[in-house]
């Protein structure tokens, strides 16, 4: 056998125009997210190569030589390496693989070129999930999809019809789904990631850190990002009361507040107390290992341990969306203890700052004890008309004293700070807690959902007798802070996010029945994991599903999914014809009576010469020739004529 | 290795294949019959998904999970349309008109897809030539390829194996099928250009009116008799009256040629006689003479005509071949 080239061999098939359009179009919508983060002159570069290319296949020129192409990935590389400082981040990396595109493109001359862009454009579709994986994103994704797969098969088939490949794709990607859902549900999960990532990995998370100083919490509620949600098996606790417990800061600089080392021990979880809430959060991933608990936690999640001054860390920093189960206590009877050094540390404070504050405090010291002196602090914050603000001025070396008795304006910080350091000066142990106050109380699905507008920093004062008490300074001078949230508490004409104005209430709602479906798309699609899929299994009677009984799960359940598209693409094959089945009955009843039809034999001559060789059934076999004529041949064609040829087919007895 | 098993023991080869050439009739292919792997562009598909897949865990990308596994559930659904691109095609073959020795064979197949989806991009090739082509058969309708397959030998030749494959949709799987239809075509040996043989002497009993023979004047009209050639019949004529005329040329009615075996000299092997009794035969119908053609065990009686010819050449073609 010669080798001769083979026409369906992708190395061999050009591109064509119609191609070319397809595989453009769609590289197209896969990098028009990316556009969004690029820098604009490499969206611009890239669109360009996809346009130097096509121009080169409507002039029908030739490809431009591999050197040249080289020479625009240099500089390509060059300037992004002047962009980035750097190739191997997350970003920069991506940002190649869309110039790359545009490269390959101009060394695609056959289908097989094409075919590996095309395999391009999906692993680009997935790069874009490491900045977003809403349910937009879906939505693009699979019109991403669509298109590309369409442009593969129209190399397949280079003379049908777009909308008929277009509708091929779409056909395949359909019946792709129950596939994927399966696998999607059955793969077996493993918790990533499985090397070190990128420096950049993880950039641009925001959310509460292990320090505070002014600026820090004002700055952050600016973001209307969402911090976590919290989902209550009953109802919500009133606003007033909803402190979600962060970060405590012990350690004071004189401007800055930090967690500091960490003791050993841990207080024992409450028992009891005013009311008991039983509720799930699903945060999001910040980068640190803290998670959100609303005060004062009953119950500590998998994986995650309890600190000597009561935070709850996971073992490892929250990369993704995290869901946890909860039982909080409101108000319960706090321990009386305290491990050694920690009451020492409450009080420190550096030497030769904040000089008016200091001999407030110490006047208050000499004349009253500790529960007295909180009350006069609260009282001395309350009557100070003091100015809730996001835009607190700057403040000089000596925080506290500027905000207490000169500029009088700050944000919850400020006031946290101010009042904790009021209390150490005045001999009262005391540390600072940030957190969240508040969420928006979703009335869709009764989900609170708290962002990081509703960041929030208090005090708690260690009391003798009574162990460790809230004191939220925020409240005290501004109670509408922490009644009805940040929108009502600082001035009307105060900059403010957009959404967190009052006028903007029908937005307002419109977003609230958007995050209800975001939320569920959260928790059942993103959130799905190896806990979520080991309940699963659970659920459907499958105990210790370790990854051979998934994988042994999975393959039958592929096959049997296999097997049901081959019955669907044979259901409209193998469709016997009743009239021709009765037929090769007649003949195969006749062959055992020794009249067997000669292949060039017609219905007619077969049924005379049947009729003649067997005279008892003569005028049976003659009426079902002429029958299967009428109904193989002719125009007439009944449901009543097939039963009758089926009937006498039944009937005749040939031996 | 396993082509040379196969090429060995043709049973084996045609349990392996599932079918026993040749095949009379329609040839359907069965599932059973049809052959998938995945292409080189296939294997490249996975590893795709492969990374995908370790991006997917490793960056805990959720969505990306999801694109990866419609990706793969795309490719096995993808398998399935290759096969069903195949499934149940009904392949017959067509009548092979008969050619010279040296010229194509034109083999024709309809691919008929019974079906109401359409059946794009199948590769037809012919095996031992390499003849191929790639058609697209349209929902509920018949596609046609004609396979010009070199003829060689004077005989009957056999179609022989040919290949039906195709890769579509996705270019990730190819499936493909043997078929044998029971198609022939009759080869006549290759014609050799030479002067005809004059008429013999047996000619006697007709009425020779002149001598010349393979002149092609003009000489009257007769009537119309079934074995003459259409490019006799005088359509100006027909037109005219309505009744069937046949041209007649002088020299054609009663000048009667033996194209004779003993004509040719003894020292000349089978094949060159054949072709050059063959090329007689083209020459003398294309002269417009009755001729007879004479081999030893055949003779065919004088007469003219298409029929006349094709039945001359068959002698030839077959000749000794039985």
């Amino acid at each position: 056998m010669k080798a001769l080239p083979h026409p369906l061999a992708p190395e061999l098939r050009a591109v064509s125009t119609r191609d070319l359009l397809w595989l453009i179009g769609s590289l197209v919508l896969v990098i028009a997210p990316h556009a969004l983060r690029a820098p604009w002159w490499l969206t611009l570069l890239t669109l360009c190569l996809y346009a130097w290319r096509l121009y080169l296949t409507l002039q029908r020129a030739p490809l431009p030589s591999r050197w040249l192409v080289l020479a625009v990935a240099a500089v390509a590389l060059l300037a992004l390496w002047v962009e980035f400082r750097t190739l191997f981040g997350r970003q920069p990396g991506i940002l190649l693989l869309v110039v790359f595109s545009g490269l390959k493109l101009l060394e695609t001359r056959t289908h097989r070129d094409a075919a590996v862009a095309a395999f391009l454009a999906y692993f680009l579709v997935i790069t874009n999930f490491l900045y977003t994986q809403s349910m937009l994103t879906a939505v693009l994704m699979a019109l991403s999809l669509l298109a590309t797969t369409a442009t593969l098969v129209g190399f397949a088939a280079p003379h049908r019809e777009s909308r008929a490949n277009l509708r091929t794709a779409g056909v395949l990607l359909a019946q792709g789904v129950p596939a994927a859902l399966v696998l999607f549900l059955l793969f077996p999960r493993v918790q990533g990631p499985l090397w070190g990532l990128p420096q950049d990995a993880y950039a641009g998370m925001t959310g509460l850190s292990e320090t505070m100083s002014p600026g820090t919490l004002s700055n952050l509620a600016q973001h209307d990002a969402i911090a976590f949600r919290a989902e209550f098996e009953g109802d919500a606790p009133l606003h007033a009361l909803r402190y979600w417990r962060g970060p405590v800061l012990w350690d004071f600089d004189g401007r800055t507040w930090s967690i500091g080392p960490e003791y050993r021990g841990t207080p024992p979880l409450p028992t009891e107390g005013r009311a008991t809430y039983r509720y799930a959060v699903v945060l999001e991933p910040h980068n640190r290992p803290w998670l959100f608990a609303l005060e004062s936690a009953a119950s500590i999640p998998d994986r995650a341990r309890l600190t000597f001054d009561g935070q709850i860390l996971s073992t490892t920093p929250v990369r993704s969306r995290l869901r946890y189960d909860l039982v909080s206590i409101i108000a319960p009877e706090p321990p009386r203890t305290e491990v050694r050094g920690a009451i020492s540390r409450a009080l420190r404070l550096p030497e030769g700052f904040n000089p008016r504050a200091t001999a407030l405090a110490a006047q208050w010291q000499a004349s009253a004890n500790d529960e007295e002196i909180v009350l006069r602090a609260v009282e001395f914050l309350r009557a100070g008309r003091f100015t809730y603000t996001l835009e607190p001025p700057l403040l000089g070396l000596h925080t506290v004293d500027e905000f207490l008795f000169d500029s009088r304006a700050g944000f919850c910080e400020h006031f946290a700070s101010a009042f904790t350091f009021l209390m150490r000066a005045a001999g009262v142990p005391a540390r600072v807690v940030t957190g969240y106050q508040g969420g928006d109380l979703n009335p869709y699905d009764r989900i609170v959902t708290v962002r990081q507008w509703d960041a929030h920093a208090w005090s708690e004062v260690f009391i003798n007798g009574r162990g460790w008490v809230r004191v939220d300074p925020t409240a005290a001078a501004m109670p509408r802070r922490v009644e009805s949230g940040l929108a009502r508490a600082v001035p009307e004409n105060a900059a403010m996010p957009l959404m967190m104005q009052e006028r903007m209430e029908w937005l307002r709602e419109v977003r609230n029945r958007w995050e209800a479906v975001a939320h569920k798309w959260n928790v059942w699609v993103l959130g799905y994991n190896p806990e979520r899929q080991r309940d699963l299994m659970q659920w459907v009677g499958i105990r210790d599903a370790d990854w051979r009984a998934l994988t042994a799960v999975l393959f039958s359940i592929l096959g049997v999914i296999t097997l049901g598209l081959l019955v669907w693409s044979l259901r409209r094959l193998v469709r016997p014809d009743p009239v021709q089945k009765a037929w090769r009955a007649f003949c195969a009843k006749l062959a055992r009576r020794g009249v067997e039809r000669a292949p060039h034999e017609g219905p007619r001559d077969y049924t005379a010469r049947a009729a003649r060789s067997v005279p008892d059934a003569r005028r049976m076999i003659l009426s079902i020739g002429e029958l299967y004529i009428g109904l193989r041949y002719g125009a007439q064609s009944s449901a009543s004529r097939v039963a009758r040829l089926q009937r006498l087919v039944r009937a005749l007895r040939v031996s | 290795m396993i082509a040379r098993l196969l090429d060995r023991n043709p049973r084996l080869a045609n349990w392996v294949w599932g079918f026993t050439p040749p095949e009379r009739g329609t040839v359907v292919l069965v599932h059973r019959r049809v052959y998938i792997v995945p292409t080189r562009l296939g294997w490249l598909f996975g590893a795709t998904l492969t990374i995908l897949l370790i991006g997917s865990i490793n960056y805990a990308l959720a969505l990306g999970f999801g694109l990866t596994f419609l990706l793969a559930g795309m490719g096995i659904a993808g398998m399935v349309h290759t096969a069903r691109n195949l499934a149940r095609l009904a392949v017959s073959a067509g009548r092979a008109e008969p050619v010279f020795a040296g010229d194509s064979a034109q083999f024709r197949l309809y691919l008929d897809g019974r079906v109401a989806f359409d059946r794009p991009a199948i590769l037809v090739r012919h095996l031992a030539s390499g003849a191929q082509l790639v058609l697209d058969v349209p929902a509920g309708g018949v596609g046609e390829v004609v396979l010009q397959v070199p003829a060689a030998q004077r005989g009957w030749q056999a179609l022989g194996r040919v290949m039906l494959e195709t890769r579509f949709p996705l270019g990730l799987f190819r499936a493909w099928s043997y078929i044998e239809p029971e198609a022939r075509c009759l080869v006549y040996p290759r014609p050799e250009r030479s002067k005809l043989p004059p008429p013999s002497a047996e000619a006697g009993h007709g009425a020779m009116r002149t001598a010349t023979v393979g002149n092609e004047d003009f000489a009257g009209l007769r009537g119309y008799q079934a074995s003459d050639s259409p490019r006799h019949v005088a359509w100006k004529a027909v037109a005219r009256t309505g009744d069937m005329l046949t041209k007649q040329f002088a020299g054609e009615s009663g000048a009667e040629l033996w194209l004779d075996w003993q004509l040719l000299p003894g020292a000349l092997p089978l094949e060159t006689r054949l072709s050059r009794l063959a090329g007689w035969v083209v020459e003398a119908e294309r002269g417009g003479a009755l001729y007879g053609l004479r081999l030893p065990g055949v003779e065919i009686a004088p007469a003219h005509g298409d029929a006349h010819r094709a039945a001359c050449l068959q002698a030839l073609a077959l000749f000794k071949l039985a």
